[in-house]
């Protein structure tokens, strides 16, 4: 377990610095001068010079990658352009706004997907398992952030109950967890949960289905085992599968919140991803997805070696 | 993992199509498509949207940007305005039918630029292997390592609004994931017996991948890739609805909802009418996707 662990750390670090790299170039690919948004309209060629020197934007790209990744490796991701503060503080608060909505949102999604598609996968080709399945399309169809619009105008505009934006009372910035703060977060959570929940509906159900019909199973009822028995025996089988899955989609939801939180003005690292983009402040674009891409490439790794503790027989493929 | 369904898929390509004749296996797909009810409705609903943007000008509709300070936000079922006024009062119908043109281009031609682009990569990865395949396939990795959205979004952020660049960032977004499957299903293939064949009378590696790869593994990706249209509409949309796509005042599904945003406290079930055609249309694409998948699974 141990040498498997470490061989899936070692396969982490090319990626880290691949996904480093790509980062750093995707601010290089930008149109324009990225001192724009800092300089006056009337400064001069000096003042110019002067904090493109003090950027580093004036050394040649290896060199320039080198040591912003090197700076990065010390928690430095520069300023950001528009307020002046650092990336990294700026974007460490948003995200845990991101994390607290995301783990909602699987909270609920993985519930409802677990359930739906066990129970679609033990009553396959009835009405159950079309409504099931269908739910599970529909999730996955969606797109969310009409659907966030949706929820606001019935909850919020009609029925008036819930509150369309924003995380909490009166602008407030700190997440706490009492009811004032918790009316905030049940739209966006349900919103990002439905595409995990028809993605893990439609996995549970394919592999509980799969698991049913393997002849194990009928040897288990042969022997006379009772139906929780074979369940024990299904859900055991399922688990490194669905495990993955869920892991992939909550790294999809903290990296890909960007639209609900823009529906629901929710200060997540996806919300100042947009303002960032808006802003054309490179830095903290720059700074936020990369911060967005390791969480996601981390989580993974957690899934694989979480997978091979359950299942001994990935360690030696 | 998101292979799990693939795997699946190319199995049962590799194992229907060169058992059976080319032409049977295809006349088989095609008969056992058209009697699934759910895909035929689908295509139907799908013919229509398409065919109606396509005859947008010569369906005698409203101008679709043409509006009115006295008569915006009506409701759905105004005389004259079957759908109601959006908030410059432009005619909702109208713009809805006309949005389509932008719409699909922007969701279909990514998936299939990316086809073509990840096809190609993963079949010349898969079929000449060794260095070159390690180089394609970890490239693939790299991203694979964002979010679908985050890199949507990072990618055309970066580049700036415009529907050019949202086709740029989408195309970028799904080529490494075709690029997988279709070196998985080449891999698969380029050990049977047939290509070693083809090898032993003379037929050159592009040769060999053109006549007797391509045509083994096409039907696999392509599931894969109709498969992808439903998250490329989404996705589409979405920039638009961020403001990365298109520019006001063309009639686009994601921009139109945007806009609408702010009206759902007038007249919220205009504003909600575009994200309803974006959900049909994905969700049709899906549907569809699915029974082409179960419609090409011979064993069943």
């Amino acid at each position: 377990m141990l040498a498997y662990t470490a061989r899936r750390i070692v396969y982490v670090v090319p990626i880290v610095i691949s996904v480093a790299l790509v980062c750093f170039l995707l601010v290089h690919i930008t149109p324009g001068d990225p001192l724009v948004a800092v300089l006056p309209a009337d400064a001069s060629q000096e003042l110019a010079a002067q904090l493109r020197a003090a950027y580093g934007f004036d050394r040649p790209l290896p060199v320039q990658f080198g040591l912003w990744l090197l700076r990065a490796l010390h928690g430095d991701l520069g300023n950001s352009i528009a307020t002046g503060r650092p990336v990294l503080a700026e974007v460490m608060r948003a995200v845990g706004n991101t994390v607290t909505l995301a783990i909602a949102a699987a909270i609920i999604g993985f519930t409802m997907g677990i359930l739906l598609g066990l129970i679609a996968g033990y009553f396959r080709e009835t009405w159950i398992d079309k409504v099931a399945t269908s739910f599970a399309i529909a999730g996955v169809s969606v797109p969310h952030y009409w659907l966030g619009m949706l929820l606001v105008i019935i909850f919020s505009v009609q029925l008036n109950w819930l509150p369309a934006v924003g995380a909490g009372p009166s602008g407030s910035n700190s997440w706490a967890w009492d009811w004032a703060h918790l009316k905030y977060l049940v739209l966006p959570a349900i919103t990002t949960s439905v595409i995990p929940m028809g993605i893990v509906t439609r996995t549970v159900r394919a592999l509980t289905g799969d698991i049913l019909s393997q002849d194990f199973v009928e040897a288990l009822r042969a022997k006379g085992l009772h139906e929780r028995g074979v369940f024990r025996h299904v859900v055991k089988n399922a688990a490194p599968t669905a495990l993955a899955v869920m892991g992939l989609q909550l790294g999809y939801m903290l990296g890909g919140s960007i639209l609900i939180e823009t529906v629901f003005s929710w200060p997540g690292s996806g919300f100042l991803l947009n303002s960032a983009i808006f802003q054309r402040d490179l830095p903290l674009l720059q700074g936020t997805i990369l911060i967005l891409a390791l969480f996601f490439v981390f989580l993974n790794l957690l899934v694989d070696i979480a997978q091979a503790a359950i299942d001994p027989r990935i360690k030696r493929g | 993992m998101s292979e799990l369904p693939l795997s699946a898929t190319a199995d049962a390509a590799l194992q229907a199509a060169p058992a059976t004749k080319a032409r049977g296996y295809w006349a088989t797909v095609g008969r056992r498509i058209m009697r699934d009810k759910v895909s035929m409705a689908c295509a139907l609903v799908l013919l229509l949207i398409v065919l109606s943007a396509i005859l947008a000008p010569w369906l005698g509709l409203e101008d679709p940007y043409k509006g009115s300070m006295i008569r915006r936000l009506r409701h759905i079922g105004t005389p004259g305005y079957p759908l109601g006024t959006d908030e410059l009062g432009r005619d909702m119908l109208a713009r809805l039918v006309y949005g389509g043109r932008l719409s699909l281009v922007i969701g279909i031609l990514p998936v299939i630029l990316a086809f073509c682009i990840g096809t190609s990569l993963g079949i010349i990865a898969g079929y000449v292997g060794g260095k070159l395949n390690t180089a394609i396939m970890r490239t693939v990795d790299v991203f694979y390592a964002f979010p679908s959205v985050l890199l949507a979004i990072a990618i055309s952020g970066a580049l700036g609004a415009g529907i050019l660049n949202s086709i740029v960032a989408l195309t970028i977004v799904f080529v490494p994931q075709i690029t997988r499957v279709a070196e998985s299903v080449t891999t698969g293939v380029r050990n049977m017996d047939f290509v070693e064949a083809a090898r032993a009378s003379g037929a050159g590696a592009f040769t060999i991948m053109r006549v007797h790869i391509l045509g083994n593994v096409l039907g696999a990706i392509f599931v894969y890739a109709t498969s992808l249209i439903s998250v490329s509409m989404i996705l589409a949309a979405g920039l638009s609805f961020l403001g990365l796509g298109t520019k006001p005042p063309e009639p686009e599904w994601g921009l139109m909802l945007n806009t609408l945003r702010t009206a759902i406290y007038v007249n919220p079930w205009v504003a909600a009418l575009p994200g309803a055609m974006i959900f049909a249309v994905s969700i049709c694409f899906n549907l569809l996707s699915d029974g082409l998948r179960s419609a090409m699974d011979i064993r069943n």
